[in-house]
Order: structure tokens, then sequence, then C-alpha cells
């Protein structure tokens, strides 16, 4: 029988997107989805029930958007281009849009399967409709609270969705993040687990701030053998026993290598895995594990996974390297605190790395080595940070700069050769650095970015890299002005 | 003679939501700067102190979980004997679930009623609705001898009304404040400030983070304590942009702004 609203609204939304592209409204990411559910409240259900091979959706607070383009990149390079909402709208509304572009009109859909990003909030709904075959949760940390409201709340919401998911269906954890591990516990859905077995990643010091540190169980605090970062790591409960999960994905080995390359060692059913992957620091190690586990969940072969990884590129301004007119300018998300740490751990052990290498061999050898790993392009000359840290505070970045206070900006004290500090809240950054131990004579606060771009640049000697470390709509101003003066492609090229 | 200050941190690792760790960090530092020696107790559940011992508690906000899992430690052990110190006269800063804390009690939308220490004479009633945004204070003047305003940012769903003897930490000239009803923001009672302001609060407010170390200096050392000044440009220059923005000073060149980005697209 022809289902008259799904047709109506499918030729609604589509023209509603036509439409607003006309009118140069943006790219009509999200508009078409909210016509179109206003016309069919099922439109997305009916729409990803027509996908052959099923619906895979990827939540966490952390790196779904770079894990989401992993899984993509794989399975386009396996011969089956999924329906994939890549330029991130990832509510509700954003996943109909996608499935709407994908559709024809006759509401039926070119994909064979869906891999939707999806927003922590957002995920019990959207799982609700679209009726996966594959979830993969990834980690779960503070952000946004002015938006999402507390974690539990946004694991409360997980919990009962993965409660209503059938058998059929095939649900991959994060075992090191206590907070999505216990989520698995007692399900319908068969439940796999993937996790860092490399103590060697421990961090010695106990992380400022974590969300679940306290056992989901029974309230007691979990005892640590390794805390990696945040509340990610190898935990149990001495009170009720509760403990992480032995993975199935497991990353025995990994070797970062600076601001770089990182190189996995991995071992999962039946196999074992090794792989070069051309993108630094463990969390993009961490979301390259997870977008294993679920391509091999999905049947792909591991040689197939292993060809696509070694040359990905990283998502829009999560880690990208442009040349700004001959000065190399690195950019790396920072959107919450978990992540700012994370990030600012991985430039200042890039130092510690080069220092070591130093201090082992003498001078003479460490100039020796540092000229070879400058012309390889492996380590910046400098042992000085040369930063560019851009904070807005508008909807998409979260109104609520409180968690610059969360972030171990501590890490960076002795580090910095110069910090430009621009964007809607620069002074508050500023103060943030001020108060973590950088002098105040090391800081230029320049609110608007073209000139803070300008200033970090002028301050930048021959031959180091600066490194811009912006919100997310401070990325997009920052990416603007890059393109505006021809640095970098515009974003919609991407 | 090296002045020392001792500041117990309440429950850090239960009550940690919303940067409220700036507050401490904050504190520290201004002592640093000063050559005054600051040592941070973190008190834990379980954890035994004597309150006659302490210059500066801090006690900030947690997740609903977090609240749960030590509300009833916090009043069963340390209740009656902080409850005495602020009496007495100890400093202390609360923000959002701690002020909550020192209050009578917290009635729940539910119905059901949490109790406080009862330190403050404020109570507490759960809204349906979260309380969410910046927000600028005009701070009462006889708190600190000085006129100043305050900025923070609020996140809360209970609505907190003043009793009779305790006094307002301020009117709200932007945001909604104690309870969105009575324009009243924070209590003060004795040395004791409890308050919704997030943001961190005391980084980006200097002279609130001030009046907190000279009273407990002068607690201490008696009244011959004078603070050596220090150079706060970024930290007032973080306050004021939040001031003008909020209170509109600036907003004829953030639309300007707007209409050129516009023109330019």
């Amino acid at each position: 029988m022809i289902d008259l609203r799904l047709l109506l609204a499918v030729a609604a939304g589509k023209s509603a997107g036509i439409a607003s592209r006309m009118l140069r409204r943006g790219g009509g990411t999200t508009l078409p989805g909210v016509v179109a559910q206003r016309i069919d409240p099922q439109v997305l259900q009916k729409l990803t029930a027509t996908l052959p091979r099923g619906v895979v959706l990827v939540s966490g607070t952390n790196g779904k958007t770079t894990t989401t383009r992993m899984i993509a990149a794989i399975l386009a390079d396996d011969g089956r281009t999924p329906l994939h909402n890549r330029a991130g709208a990832n509510l509700m509304s954003g996943v109909t849009a996608t499935a709407l572009a994908g559709a024809s009109l006759g509401g039926r859909t070119h994909a064979h399967i869906g891999l939707f990003e999806t927003d922590e909030a957002a995920f019990p709904g959207i799982a609700a409709e679209t009726a996966p075959r594959l979830v993969v949760l990834h980690n779960l940390f503070r952000d946004q609270l002015d938006r999402y409201g507390e974690v539990d709340t946004v694991a409360q919401g997980w919990r009962a969705a993965l409660e209503r998911l059938p058998a059929t269906t095939t649900v991959l954890l994060n075992a090191d993040d206590p907070a999505v591990a216990a989520l698995g516990e007692g399900l319908s859905a068969k439940v796999r687990y993937y996790g860092l077995n490399d103590l060697r990643h421990a961090s010695g010091a106990a992380a400022q701030i974590g969300d679940a540190r306290f056992c989901r169980r029974c309230g007691a605090p979990y005892r640590y053998t390794a805390l990696f970062y945040a509340h990610i790591g190898h935990y149990r409960c001495d009170s009720c026993g509760a403990m992480r999960p032995t993975p199935d994905y497991a990353l025995e080995r990994l070797d970062l290598h600076g601001t770089e390359t990182t190189t996995l060692y991995l071992t999962f059913p039946g196999s074992a895995m090794e792989v070069h992957l051309p993108l630094p620091g463990l969390y993009n190690a961490i979301n390259a594990l997870a977008a294993i586990a679920a391509c091999r969940e999905l049947g792909v072969p591991a040689s197939r996974i292993r060809a696509t990884l070694e040359r990905f590129d990283a998502a829009f301004g999560r880690i990208e390297r442009v040349d700004a007119g001959g000065r190399p300018l690195l950019i790396a998300l920072i959107k919450n605190p978990v992540g700012a740490t994370e990030t600012i751990r991985m430039l200042t052990d890039s130092l510690n790395v080069e220092r070591s290498t130093k201090t082992l061999r003498g001078d003479t050898a460490a100039a020796e080595t540092l000229q070879g790993n400058v012309s390889t392009g492996n380590i910046q000359p400098s042992t000085l940070l040369h930063l560019l840290i851009l904070i807005n505070d508008r909807y998409a970045d979260g109104t609520d700069v409180s968690w610059l206070w969360d972030a171990e900006f501590e890490r960076l004290a002795g580090h910095v050769a110069h910090a430009t500090v621009g964007g809607t809240r620069a002074a508050d950054m500023a103060v943030r650095l001020k108060y973590a131990g950088v002098e105040p004579e090391r800081m230029t606060v320049a609110d608007d970015p073209a000139e803070a771009l300008d200033v970090a640049l002028s301050r930048l000697p021959p031959g180091a890299t600066l490194y811009a470390l912006p919100t997310y709509t401070a990325m997009l101003d920052l990416r603007a002005e890059l393109v505006r003066r021809r640095w970098a492609r515009p974003f919609w090229e991407d | 003679m090296t002045w020392q200050l001792r500041l117990a941190h309440l429950y850090p690792d239960h009550m940690n939501i919303y940067g409220d760790r700036g507050n401490i960090i904050a504190l520290q530092q201004r002592c640093r700067w000063r050559g005054i020696a600051c040592e941070v107790i973190p008190v834990g559940p379980g954890a035994t102190i004597d309150w006659s011992d302490i210059d500066i508690a801090f006690f900030g906000g947690g997740q609903d979980s977090g609240q749960a899992l030590i509300a009833e430690d916090f009043v069963e052990r340390q209740g009656p004997a902080l409850r005495a110190a602020i009496d007495a006269g100890l400093v202390m800063l609360a923000i959002c679930g701690g002020y909550q804390l020192l209050g009578h009690y917290f009635l729940t939308h539910a119905g059901q009623r949490l109790p406080g220490i009862g330190a403050l004479d404020v109570y507490t009633v759960g809204g349906k609705e979260r309380l969410i945004g910046n927000v600028v204070v005009d701070v009462n003047p006889d708190i600190s001898g000085a006129a100043f305003r305050l900025v923070g940012f609020e996140n809360h769903s209970g609505r907190t009304y003043l009793g009779a003897s305790v006094r307002p930490l301020g009117r709200v000239l932007v945001g909604h404040g104690n309870n969105g009803e009575d324009g009243t923001e924070g209590a003060v009672y004795r040395n004791t400030i409890g308050c919704y302001l997030h943001g961190s609060l005391l980084p980006k407010n200097p002279q609130l983070a001030d009046h907190l170390i000279a009273m407990a200096l002068r607690r201490r050392y008696g009244n011959v304590v004078r603070l050596a000044p220090l150079n706060d440009a970024l930290e007032l220059k973080a306050q004021q942009t939040m001031v003008e923005r909020m209170l509109g000073k600036g907003r004829w060149r953030a639309s300007r702004r707007k209409i050129n980005q516009a023109l330019n697209a």
C-alpha cells in the first residue's frame, strides 16, 4: 500500500532543503528533517526500515565524529557506502534530514546501510526510531552541562534505550569507561566490549576530574589499577565486586609518536591486527579501536580495515594540519574538559619525548637526532609551545565556560613560549592560563580571530609549529579566516 | 613571619561539577603570589576534622548522584561541628549543592524533605525547570565594605528562600539568582557565603576571593593584616567583559559586528 503521508513528508522535506539552499540559509542539514517530521512523525522509522543492512549508531561525548568517519571510510572502501550524517548534524532532525537526502521521492533509501553519529541526549529517541543492528557507545564525560544536564541523566537515558533493543542487535561498549561498561549488564542485545590493555599509558597522577569514579551498582569508590585519563581505566569495586569487563577487542600495545602518528597492535576473536594510524594521541587510537571493533562486527575483513585506517584523514578541525603561508599550523578542537586535557597532554608529551631524547644522548647527538626528525617531519624544533587558544561561548560551544576550570591547563605551566588567546571568552581563558601557572607576560589577548591569528603568527619563530586549540564555533571562525587567506579549502569541499 | 592558612575542601571527589575546583585554585594562587602559605585539606566521606583548626572552608556543587552519596555523611558527621564553627565565624564559601546543604532543608519536586545542617537560615524547594544562564550580581556593599559586581553562571533547579538571620549576597542584575522571584542572589551569615555562582566564581571575581582571604587572615592574625595588592588586569577584564555584555553596553558593538559579517558573507 502506498503511504501517502510518508510521500508527502519526503517531498516537503526535500523541497525545504532545496529552498533553504537556494536562499543560502545554510547547508540545509536539519530543516528538511524538521519539516518532514511535522508531516509524518514516523518518517525516520519508515525510511531507515528500507535499509537492507540496517542502521549503525555511534554515540559518546568525545570521539564520535572521528570514529563514525573511520567506520564510514572503511565501509565505503568495502563497497558499501553508508548513508552517513557526515556534516555532523546529529540530533533527530539532522539524522532525519540525512535519511531524506538519501531517499527517493518514493520513500526508499538508495544506500544499503545507515551510519549515524548520534548526539548523547538524542540517542534514546533515535535508537527507538531506527532499530539499530549495531550500537557503539564510546564514553561519557561532562560536556555542556547547560544543555545536556548531568552525566547521570544521559546514562539513564542510554540504559533505558539499550534495554529495549532485541537479541539481534549488537551493543559495543568501551570496557574502560565504567559509566558505559555498566550499561551492558543484563541486556537482551548481544554485548561486546573494547578496551586498552597497554598499562604503560596509565597516568601517574590521579586525574583531577572524573564523572564516574563511584561504582554504578553500589556507590563505593572504584579502585583503579590503571587510570588512563579522566575516569577511563582498569577499575574494580572492592565493595560489590563489579569490575571492568574483559574486552573482546583488546588494544594490547599502543605506541604514540608525538603529534604525528600512532601504532596499534590489537587482538580480537579469531585474529590480531597491527595498524599504523596517521593520527596522533591516545584518544584517536581509542577511536580507531572502536571503529575496528564496529567494522569487524559488520563483517569487514581485517585487511580492508587496516588499509583504510592507514590513510585516514581526521574529521574537519578535530586534528588538522594547515600550511599557514609557509608556517605549520596544527588545529585541534577542544570542547570539553576531558578532550581539552587529552589534547594538552598530547602536546606536552610530544615535548617530553624530545627532551628525554636530549638528556639520554647528550647535546650533540640530540641536535643530530632533532635535525633528522625535523627533516622527516617527526618532531618540531622548539622545546616550548606556541599556542593560539580560541574560546567562544555561543550555543554550539556551550554558554557556560566553567569547564575551562575542569580541564588541566596546569600541564602547560613551564611549557609555553607564547599563548595568544582569543574568542568571545578570551579574557576568561587568559585568567585560566594565568592561574594554571602560565605567566601573563607570555600571553596576548586578542578577541577577534583574525587579529589573534596575526598576533600568533607574528610571534612564531621560523621552523616552529603553531598549535591552535579552538572551541567548535571558534574553529569555524578560524577556518573561515584561513579560507579567506587561501590557506585552507572551504569546508563544504571537505 | 609567614602567614599560613588552612583551607578545607569538602568532598572534592563528589562535589566537583561546573568547574568549582577553580575556586580552590584561585584561593591557593592568590595566597602563593603574596607569600602566604596555603594548605588544602580534602574532606571526604568518613573524614574527621577539627573545624577550629580551619581558616577557610569550600563546598562546591555536585551531580545529583554525587550529592546523594555524601549528603548523609555531611549532615550526620560534619553537621553539628561545622555549624558551631560557622556560628563562631569560620570563613566559608558554598556553591549550589553545597549552599543548599548548609540550609535547613531541600524539599524535592516529589515532596521529599532532605535535611541540611541549618547553618544558614535558608531553605530550598525543587523546581521543575532549571534556571540556567549568565548572572551579574550587584554585591551588597556592607559585606566587604566595597561595592562591586560579580559575574558567574547559574545552573540549578532548586529555589532558595532566605530567612531573617541571613542577608542576601547581592541583587541580581541579570539572571535568576536564589529563586527567580525576589531578585536576590546568595546568602551571607557572619563570615559564611552561599550562592549559585559557577564560572568559576573566584578567579574572575578577585574582590570576593581577596575578601575571603582577608577575613581568614584577620581571624587568625588580628586586625593588623593588610593584603598586598596584586595585578588583576586580566581578572578584571574577564569580569568587566561579561558585566558589559550582559548589561548591554556591548550590545551595539556585537550587533554591528553581526551586520558586518552578514554583509561580508
